[in-house]
This record gives structure tokens, sequence and C-alpha cells, in this order.
């Protein structure tokens, strides 16, 4: 069979199953069920780049999106105690206002594949021999060094305002402190004393119960 | 090439090699258990199982049957297509990732640039099988125990993944067979000594990913019976089961070839067959890293859920990120010596 060919029936198939995915995370009914069609659908984009030989980027989806975000995601979901018909009730009424944000996304995307277009030159054969992960690293950390760092303090920053939002001062919280745990010394707490051995008053033996016959060796 | 030739190169022999991986790995789990057990039974002053078999040897295999024989019970209200799928969702991660472990110089099934990469991807898919299995069991033990399990998995991930990094930072590669040959040298070259905080870093978080004693909380008999999977019974839990073990197997692996040199030989090339690599010494430093995970066990008592991720935030990835700075610091200036894979 013509190896071209195989790749674009492969291609059709994850983009289906993408896309079917992606149906399926704003039909199903439970809200669980549609926290992992998005999984799916992230998995089958995961192939496609695999496909076109974006590897590195294929596996940092699946580690980042499948493997982190999304298992957060589930963790929410599955805490929620969400009313089904609540949330579907709407969504003859909002279907409008819907297609008309789809419409002028689906726009603007393609006015800007089509500016990519324009301006798109072939990339040169892969400098780095045939390991794209090297391609990449160079690639980040020469030529787009400041955008990537521009990129890593936001991230920063968004970290450090998440955890900013969510702390809070409680009073009359009990603290552990760790490191005085660990110091504390076994001989404050423990004191081993030495007793005396006693005999019992009457040192006639007890009777000896003879145990039932066992099975068992 | 006709249609014959094309089916058996691409679709046979691979899957003759997956099974010449997949069947001594599912046979090892069974001999690891019944290892365990007579360890741990050693180390209580208790015989172990001695009664199947020589010296108890079929011991494992006398549980697989009885659990396969066993009923697969669905409780009550419980998502029944989850509940089914959970137990694959916690095996097939585990089972995929031996495709990029290398045995040899030459001995790996697939051998891909993003090869660590694709392990990290692989072990973090497995806590899917955890959550849902908890979720969909209609139970609130198992749900406790499925929430442990993600919180303490994505913990602990973090720092495993660092630690990894310090060795990409010393390697420059992503392949695992280009991380063992940078490790070639003698016994003092492997990466467990410039790396060491990270090394006992990196075992340590193994074991509380795979969730096993002393961290495991998720399935903490005392607390909540049996946490996420209390409710699977026969061979669903033998599943469960048989992930849990291939994922110890699995990190011992990975700990051997990420800083004990993979198959390199300890001794120098001098020495005739004991200073020759093999894939030999890889299955005798993974069976070390194993029997400490049985060690462990048998040693500590069991985390408090708050020191477990004190543990993980606030000790180990701090020590990780520094120490990539080390490792950077350590490829920039020379100090450490990297081989070529002679």
């Amino acid at each position: 069979m013509n190896t071209d060919l195989l790749q674009l029936i492969c291609f059709y198939f994850f983009g289906a199953v993408a896309v079917l995915g992606g149906l399926m995370v704003i039909t199903v009914k439970n809200s669980v069920h549609a926290v992992l069609s998005l999984v799916l659908t992230f998995f089958s984009m995961a192939c496609v780049w695999l496909l076109a030989e974006a590897e590195f980027l294929a596996i940092a989806l699946v580690v980042v999106y499948v493997g982190a975000v999304m298992v957060l995601f589930l963790f929410v979901v599955m805490m929620l105690d969400i009313k089904q018909e609540a949330v579907r009730e709407g969504f003859i009424r909002y279907l409008p206002v819907g297609i008309v944000v789809a419409v002028v996304m689906l726009a603007e995307m393609l006015a800007m594949i089509g500016v990519k277009a324009m301006h798109a030159h072939t990339l040169g054969p892969n400098p780095a021999g045939d390991s794209n992960v090297a391609w990449l690293g160079q690639a980040l950390y020469t030529e787009f060094l400041l955008p990537f760092e521009i990129a890593a303090l936001i991230l920063t920053v968004g970290i450090v305002a998440a955890v900013a939002l969510t702390l809070r001062q409680r009073t009359g919280v009990r603290h552990q402190s760790a490191s005085q745990q660990v110091a504390v010394n076994a001989a404050d707490r423990v004191r081993v004393v030495k007793v005396a051995v006693e005999r019992p008053a009457s040192v006639n033996p007890a009777p000896v119960v003879v145990p039932p016959q066992e099975n068992a060796p | 090439m006709t249609m014959a030739d094309q089916l058996i190169h691409h679709l046979l022999i691979p899957v003759l090699f997956i099974v010449a991986i997949l069947l001594p790995l599912i046979i090892s789990v069974a001999m690891f258990v019944y290892w365990e057990r007579k360890v741990i039974g050693w180390m209580h002053v208790r015989m172990g199982p001695n009664k199947i078999g020589p010296l108890g040897m079929l011991q494992a295999f006398a549980d697989v049957v009885k659990l396969l024989l066993k009923e697969v019970i669905l409780p009550t209200n419980a998502n029944k297509f989850l509940y089914y799928l959970a137990p694959m969702l916690a095996l097939v991660p585990a089972m995929a990732a031996w495709a990029v472990v290398p045995f040899g110089p030459d001995t790996v099934l697939a051998n891909v640039n993003a090869g660590v990469l694709y392990l990290l991807a692989m072990t973090s898919m497995g806590v899917y099988g955890i959550i849902l299995a908890g979720w969909s069991s209609n139970s609130r033990y198992a749900m406790l125990g499925a929430m442990r399990a993600a919180a303490q998995v994505i913990s602990y991930e973090l720092a495993m993944g660092m630690s990894i990094v310090c060795v990409l930072v010393l390697t420059g590669s992503l392949n695992l067979t280009a991380i063992v040959n940078a490790q070639s040298g003698n016994f003092f070259d492997w990466f467990w000594l410039p790396l060491l905080p990270v090394f006992v870093i990196y075992f340590v978080s193994g074991v509380a990913e795979t969730n096993r004693a002393p961290f495991d909380v998720a399935e903490g008999e005392s607390e909540i019976v049996a946490g996420f999977h209390v409710e699977y019974s026969g061979s669903a839990f033998a599943i469960f089961f048989l992930a849990e073990y291939a994922n110890m197997i699995l990190v011992s692996f990975l700990a051997s070839i990420l800083f004990m040199g993979g198959w390199l030989s300890p001794f120098p090339e001098s020495w005739g067959f004991i200073g020759h690599g093999g894939f030999h010494w890889l299955f005798i430093k993974a069976f070390f890293f194993a029997f400490l995970f049985l060690w462990f066990r048998a040693s500590f008592p069991r985390y408090r859920y708050d020191q477990i991720m004190r543990l993980g935030w606030k000790v180990f990835i701090p020590i990780t990120i520094v120490w990539v700075l080390v490792a950077g610091c350590m490829k920039y200036f020379g100090w450490v010596h990297l081989g070529t894979g002679a």
C-alpha cells in the first residue's frame, strides 16, 4: 500500500475522531463524560501532530494537557453536583449567539492562515540531524529567546496571581511546624523506666486449658 | 515488496517483539508478588507463602487463577461504561511505557528521540484509571481514595519530571539509549554521583507515584478500606494489581537507566566477563531497586497526608529546581565526565 495514502487515511481518521470528541464535549449529558471527550479530542490532535512529524509538540500536548490539565479538570468536575436540566435549558435560546461567535472565530482563523500562507517560507533541512527536539530547542533558545522568556514570565505572574487570589488569613488555625517536629529529641518524649522484677504472691500455676483440636497444622 | 512481506515486516514482527517484552513482564509481576510476600515475611520473622509448589513459588499463579474465576460485581448505580473502562485505562499506559525502555545498546523496541518525554506522557496517563475507578464505582471510600491518589500523583510527577530534567541537561538528549551511553566510563561516572540528591528524589517520587508504602494513603487500609479499587473484584481487581506492579518494575528500570548506568558494568573492561556490559547488569540493578520498594514497605509507617504534600511541594520540588541549575553549571564548566558509548 502507498505510504502517502495510508498517512492520508490516518489523518482523516484522527481528524474525524477529534471533531467527534469536540461535538461530544458540548452534547453529552454527563459532565464527566464531557471532560473525557475533551481528553479524546486532545489525544487525536496529538496523533495528527505526530503525522505532521512534530513529535515533540505531540507528546508535550499529551504530557501537559492530557496528563495534567485535564486531570485537574476531571478532579473539579467530579466534585461538582450539577443539575443537568438547568445547564441544558438555554441550549436553543443561546444557539444563535453561539453560531455567530463560532463563525467569527472561523473567519479570523482562516484569515490568519491566509496571511501566514502569503508570508510562508519553506524551512530548510533540519540542521540538527533527525531529532526535531534538538532543532526546536535550538530555535527556542537562540532565535526566539526573548518571546520565550516573556512567556515564562507571564506564566509565573499567573501562578503568583492565582496563589495571591486564593490566599486568605484565617484566625484560629493551629499550624504544625515541621521543623520543630523533626528537631524533637526522643529523650524528651519517652522515658524508659527500669522496674524491679516482682513475683506474684501466689505461685500456683493456672489450670491448663486444652484448646479444641484444630484441623489446620 | 509484496503485500505479504509488508504484513510480516510491519505487523507480525513488531507484535512478536511486543509479546517478547510483555509476556516476561507479566510473569515477573507474578514472581515479584511472590518475592514481596516472601521478603516481607522474612522481615516480619514469618515464613511467607510456602505451601503451593516448591518453596511456595506457585502461590502467585494460584492467586491469579482464583481472581480470574471470581465474579466481577457491578455496584448499584455505578457508571457501567467507566467502571469497566477504568482498569483498562490503568493497565494500557503501564504496558505502553515499556516500548521505549532499552535493555541493551541495540536492544530496544522503539528507539525514539523523545523517549523520556514519551515515558512521562504514559506515566501521567495512568492516573485516569485511578480517578475514574474511584468516581464510577459510586462509593465514598473509592471516591476518597481516588482524590488522594490524584493529588499525590500530580504533586510527585513535578518532582519526578524536574529530576529527569537534570539528567537531560547533562546528556543533552531525550533518547534513553543516549542517556545510558553518556554515562559510560567507570562506576563513578554514572549520574548517581553528580546528581545524588536528584537520584534520591527521583526514586522516592517513584515510590509515591506508584502509591506504594509509605505513601500508600490512596488505599490506606486502616482509613478508607482499600481506596479507589474497593468495589472491584475478580479479574478487574487483578488488572489494577497488574498495572501497579508493572509500574513499580518500570520505575526500578528507569532508576537504573537514568542514574545507574543501565546495562553498563560497574567493573573496568579489563576484568573479563563481569567487566562487560549487558542486559544482565540492567536486570541486577532493577532487581535491587524493586527490592527497595519491598524494604520500604516493611520498614516505614505510613505518612500522614499533609506530610506527603509538604514533602512533595516544599522539599522535593525546590531541591530539584536548584539542582537543575547545578547540573547546568556541571555541563557548562565540564565538571562531569560524559561518555560517548564506545
